[in-house]
């Protein structure tokens, strides 16, 4: 047995029974005995990315570049190569991701098999609307080359197909341009959700990223307070500062969760009255897109017992209602969340058979795992975004049940004869067994 | 310091050379990679282009290694491109299977050939190369296991041990000559050589990190280094254990 693999939330803890590198795109799939699952960087909070007593193929190695026209911006590499390889060397040339989540830490094989979202999706949709090829590499050996028009379905049913489908070996993306790597960011606080969708409304139609920080232990009149941020591309025109980065570590797991009701509450009351927030500011790309990567493991400030991540979307119809329930549960409760997102998605549908994007409102928060009171929150949580018509990001779950899958993801069925034979997950096993 | 702007790579398919190419790259070299897998070969230099942001050479060459006739033409061949070499890298060999060695000596020798004397007709040809034009780096990547012989593993420890004994002698020879003679003792680490091995323990290292050690040992000239650098102490007390305990532990 090899080092246990665990996904970023550090829950579940789940032991595969053979880890095996893959570092030769040009080679067979191994002869495993269990099922097999692709592993790329366990940024997946949960189990999408981990097969207990199965096989998981580890794609750090497969991390080389094969062509990158610096003219077109048509990249293409192995799909463990993570974003921050590839932002290092596609920056400096002026092009940029056409779409990035959080944290530059993931592979490109993990973005696609996520159907990953950034902060620009109401302006360019998903990862994998800039997905130009890729190639599926199958347990029989078959080896499918996958586009728009050919092999579509395969195509279809791999974005966004949590790894099921079989090995990415590589993956080519159309990159976006850029001219220079800091991004004008404006920041506005709101008082209460109803400001907050006004602001939205405005701020979306003329800025191409979007999101916003909720203060989800804010209670009564207060709840619904965060702080809007918008943010573009500088031009070259503006002047530039250097930028170095530096990052940290949290050098050991505390034995419990050093985010608890009590710090989050002074954290989130100082982050939203800070003074000294300038309403606009030119920022280095690392910081505006990753501030989290600069702490290297911050996932151990939750404890040994891992914490857990909540995200849904809402349809726009029902979303005002139901964000509005969702908070108050969650600031009566007491439970907390530092990182409480909310960004609303454009209208471009989501390619995959099974992407998490849609049209509608989307919320993120994480939990620290207090066992029984944070599940039974969430199940909380889960039957009012069910009465919406909602659905949770399986990339960002550890809990829900087949019914919950079953009622987001209705082509969960119609999916399940893309699936390699010899491919399976932790994840798909809980929602559909 | 020593310069490192023309490297030779033997080996340039094997993890720890791969990252180590990146490394050197990242330095500001140009690298001429020998590798003996076509495929594997043209995947990794296609990377290092691109990963190579100023104009730096990269080129690929497919050889053998255990052909060592062909080991001067190699040479002549990475001299030209490269316009001179101020550094070989050698990199490459196999694990072989301990038990299968004991039953079959033909297995033994081609670990032993692989290991140790087609290293050594390299060897030859660089030093005589390296001595006349009074400079340069010769850095092979040896083992812990060439330290002792234990019963897990003797076959490829002695073959490993020729080897960092060949370059004692090598480096006292050249060391008048300006010649840097570096001998690298990896741990465990984990690459393809080490698939399916139990890697729970704490005692293995990512193959990015010892490229690292690697590089930087290079770059100084030092002269052997263990990596990661706790294995010095590890093997200290190895090779402190008298024999006749020695042979009864199992090792
Ligand atoms: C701080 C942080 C912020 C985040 N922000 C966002 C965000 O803004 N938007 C968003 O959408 N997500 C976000 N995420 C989630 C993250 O982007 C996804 O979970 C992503 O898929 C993780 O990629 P990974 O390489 O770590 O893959 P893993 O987590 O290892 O695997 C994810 C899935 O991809 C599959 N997979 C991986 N490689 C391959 C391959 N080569 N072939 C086939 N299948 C493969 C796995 O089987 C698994 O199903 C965030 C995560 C973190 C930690
Ligand atoms: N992994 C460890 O724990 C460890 C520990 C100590 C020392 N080392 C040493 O580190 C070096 C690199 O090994 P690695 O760990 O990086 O493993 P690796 O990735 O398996 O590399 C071994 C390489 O040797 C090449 N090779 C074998 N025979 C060859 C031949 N006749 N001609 C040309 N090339 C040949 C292989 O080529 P193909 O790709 O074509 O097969 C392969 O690229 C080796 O010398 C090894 O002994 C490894």
């Amino acid at each position: 047995m090899s080092k246990q693999l665990l996904s970023w939330n550090r829950y579940p803890r789940l032991c595969a029974a053979q880890i095996h590198a893959i570092s030769n795109r040009l080679a067979h799939l191994p002869n495993a005995e269990s099922s097999m699952l692709a592993y790329g960087n366990g940024r997946s909070y949960g189990d999408v990315c981990l097969n207990q007593d199965g096989c998981l193929l580890m794609t750090r190695y497969l991390d080389r570049f094969i062509n990158f026209d610096s003219d077109s911006g048509i990249l293409r590499c192995e799909s463990g190569v993570t974003l921050e390889k590839i932002l290092s060397i596609i920056v400096p040339k002026g092009w940029f991701l056409p779409s990035t989540p959080g944290t530059r830490y993931v592979t490109i094989g993990g973005a696609l098999a996520n159907d990953v979202h950034g902060k620009n999706h109401h302006s360019v949709g998903t990862f994998g609307h800039h997905i130009r090829s890729f190639e599926l590499l199958r347990s029989d050996g078959q080896r499918l080359e996958c586009t728009p028009s050919k092999n579509s379905e395969y195509f279809h049913a791999t974005i966004g197909g949590l790894g099921l489908t079989g090995l990415v070996t590589w993956v080519e993306i159309q990159l976006a341009p850029i001219r220079s790597p800091w991004m004008h960011v404006e920041s506005k606080s709101f008082p209460n959700l109803k400001e907050f969708w006004s602001i939205n409304q405005q701020y979306e139609a003329e800025w191409p990223y979007t999101v916003a920080w909720v203060d989800c232990l804010a209670q009564n009149k207060q709840r619904g307070r965060g702080i809007f941020f918008s943010a573009r591309h500088a031009s070259m025109e503006d002047a530039f500062p250097c930028f170095k980065e530096n990052s940290w570590r949290i050098p050991v797991t505390p034995p419990i969760s050093l985010v608890n009701n009590l710090s989050v509450r002074v954290f989130n009351e100082i982050y939203y009255r800070n003074p000294n927030r300038p309403n606009s500011k030119l920022t280095h790309y690392i910081p505006y897109f990753y501030p989290l990567d600069k702490i290297k493991n911050w996932n151990r400030i939750y404890g040994r017992k891992g914490f857990l991540q909540y995200q849904c979307v809402l349809p726009h119809e029902s979303a005002e209602a139901a964000i509005d329930s969702l908070l108050e549960i969650i600031s009566k409760n007491g439970q907390g969340s530092f990182l409480a997102v909310l960004k609303t998605f454009g209208n471009r549908a989501s390619l995959g058979m099974l992407s998490f994007a849609r049209p509608g409102v989307t919320l993120a928060l994480d939990f620290p795992n207090h066992g029984e009171r944070t599940l039974r929150l969430l199940d909380s949580l889960d039957f009012v975004v069910k009465e919406a018509g909602g659905a949770l990001y399986p990339a960002k779950d550890s809990r829900m049940s087949g019914e919950m899958f079953q009622c987001g993801f209705p082509e969960w069925e119609s999916f399940m004869k893309f699936i390699d034979p010899k491919f399976s997950s932790s994840f798909w096993r809980r929602v559909t067994q | 310091m020593n310069e490192l702007k023309k490297v030779v790579i033997f080996g340039a398919t094997s993890a720890i050379a791969e990252h180590a190419a990146r490394d050197l790259i990242d330095r500001g070299a140009s690298l001429f990679c020998v590798g003996r897998d076509q495929g594997k070969l043209e995947v990794i230099v296609t990377d290092l282009k691109i990963r190579n942001s100023t104009s730096q050479r990269i080129e690929g060459y497919v050889a053998d290694l255990m052909d060592t006739e062909g080991h001067s033409q190699i040479l002549k061949v990475a001299e030209e491109t490269l316009g001179g070499i101020d550094a070989a890298l050698v990199c490459y060999g196999t694990l072989p299977d301990q038990k299968r060695c004991e039953s079959s000596f033909s297995m033994a020798r081609d670990a032993i050939d692989v290991n140790a004397i087609s290293v050594i007709s390299l060897l030859t040809e660089l030093a005589n190369k390296f001595e006349s034009q009074k400079r340069g780096v010769i850095a092979v990547v040896s083992s812990v296991a060439g330290d002792r012989g234990r019963q897990s593993n003797y076959v490829y420890g002695a073959a490993k041990g020729m080897v960092s004994i060949f370059m004692q002698g090598l480096r006292n020879r050249l060391a008048k000559h300006g010649v840097s003679v570096v001998t690298i003792k990896p741990g465990f680490v984990d690459t393809p050589m080490t698939e399916g091995f139990d890697k729970s323990s704490i005692l293995w290292t990512k193959p990015e990190k010892i490229s690292k050690g690697l590089v930087n040992a290079m770059e100084s000239g030092k002269s052997c280094v263990y990596l990661p650098g706790f294995w010095r102490w590890i093997m200290l007390l190895i090779r402190c254990i008298p024999e006749g305990l020695f042979k009864r532990l199992s090792l």
